[in-house]
């Protein structure tokens, strides 16, 4: 009986807590070195649903409101019939859909205004989705300073999304891709 | 001048670490946090190409991923090495996104199911061929939200 209550009044000392940052540590470790930190980000689009024929519509609008884009295997692009660097899509884009100098072969208003992509299969998926952003971006600019005009704020968190909607409105992003065509692959 | 040497000798060099375990547990469960078990392993390489207009993902358990890219070195005596199609944990066809959307759509709440997005994570040297054809099995199916998942560009084109 005495060495039971001996051993009682022993299990009464404190459990020695030194070890518990180890033990923590190695469990950070462990969670340091599983851990991928990788966001993921990208650019989301929305694709047309499936109508059932794979030919192409024909576009009757009038020519001068699209805005026409061919990619082709060598990765080279074609910018409404002419020859264009990657560098220079955005620009041209913005002054194609904006029209602020009301030339007769640009876009009649942004509202009316087409974006055309079309590219090869054998096109590199790095160069589409380059060229992609870069037409996306053009809008985004446009909707920036559309915002800044009219809200006095950059377009994005800051506006309500009557706000945006209203922007949107203005100016519609509308991009159709076509089927690529079948050169490369 | 007596004053300073005094204090400074009855001063207790030891700094105490008896704040350290919380310290770690604090770090510790800010990784347990925002750690994401990846459950499928990666079985061809991609290098996601660089764009400027991204939007991130904010819930994982509405995303699917479709792998685009060359067998790793491991899988290539098996798969070649032409750019595959990785759905889940397994090589793939484009005839077997339907069954794939399908078996995602099944986890995921009734009325959540109109936000599903799919990532293409393809590597940047594919070219569209096999791109565009499972853009065609994605609208096909009905999945019309995609991701192409990019990297952030740092520098102008």
């Amino acid at each position: 009986m005495l060495d039971k209550k001996k051993s009682k009044n022993r299990m009464k000392s404190e459990i020695n807590a030194g070890s518990m940052a180890d033990i923590a540590f190695l469990l950070l470790i462990f969670f340091l070195v599983t851990t991928t930190i990788d966001v993921d980000k990208g650019i989301s689009i929305k694709l047309p649903p499936w109508s059932g024929t794979q030919l192409d519509e024909k576009v009757t609008t009038n020519s001068r409101n699209v805005f026409s884009v061919l990619v082709n295997t060598k990765n080279e692009m074609l910018v409404r019939g002419q020859l264009e660097e990657i560098s220079l899509i955005k620009n041209r884009a913005k002054e194609f859909i904006m029209n602020p100098s009301g030339a007769k072969n640009l876009a009649i208003s942004p509202r009316s205004a087409i974006i055309s992509l079309k590219n090869d299969r054998g096109t590199n998926y790095k160069t589409y989705i380059t060229v992609y952003n870069e037409l996306k971006a053009a809008y985004s600019e446009l909707w920036d300073e559309e915002s800044q005009e009219l809200f006095g704020k950059p377009y994005g968190e800051a506006l309500t999304s009557v706000q945006k909607k209203e922007i949107r409105d203005r100016i519609p992003f509308i991009l159709s891709e076509a089927e690529p065509t079948e050169f490369g692959d | 001048m007596g004053k300073f040497s005094k204090k400074g000798g009855k001063a207790d060099p030891e700094v105490s670490t008896a704040s350290l375990p919380d310290i770690i547990f604090m770090l510790l469960f800010f990784f347990m946090v925002t750690t994401v078990m990846r459950t499928s392993e990666l079985m061809v390489s991609v290098s996601v190409p660089e764009a400027t207009e991204l939007t991130k993902l904010e819930k994982k358990s509405l995303v699917n991923y479709i792998y685009i890219g060359r067998p790793m070195e491991r899988y290539e005596s098996e798969f070649g090495t032409a750019p595959r199609i990785q759905l889940g944990n397994k090589f793939g066809t484009d005839k077997d996104i339907p069954l794939f959307l399908e078996a995602h759509r099944a986890k995921v709440s009734e009325r959540e199911r109109g936000l599903i997005y799919s990532s293409i994570r393809a590597d940047g040297e594919v070219t569209m061929g096999i791109v565009s054809d499972i853009k065609t099995a994605l609208r096909k199916a009905g999945q019309l939200k995609i991701n192409y998942s990019a990297r952030a560009r740092a520098k102008d084109l």
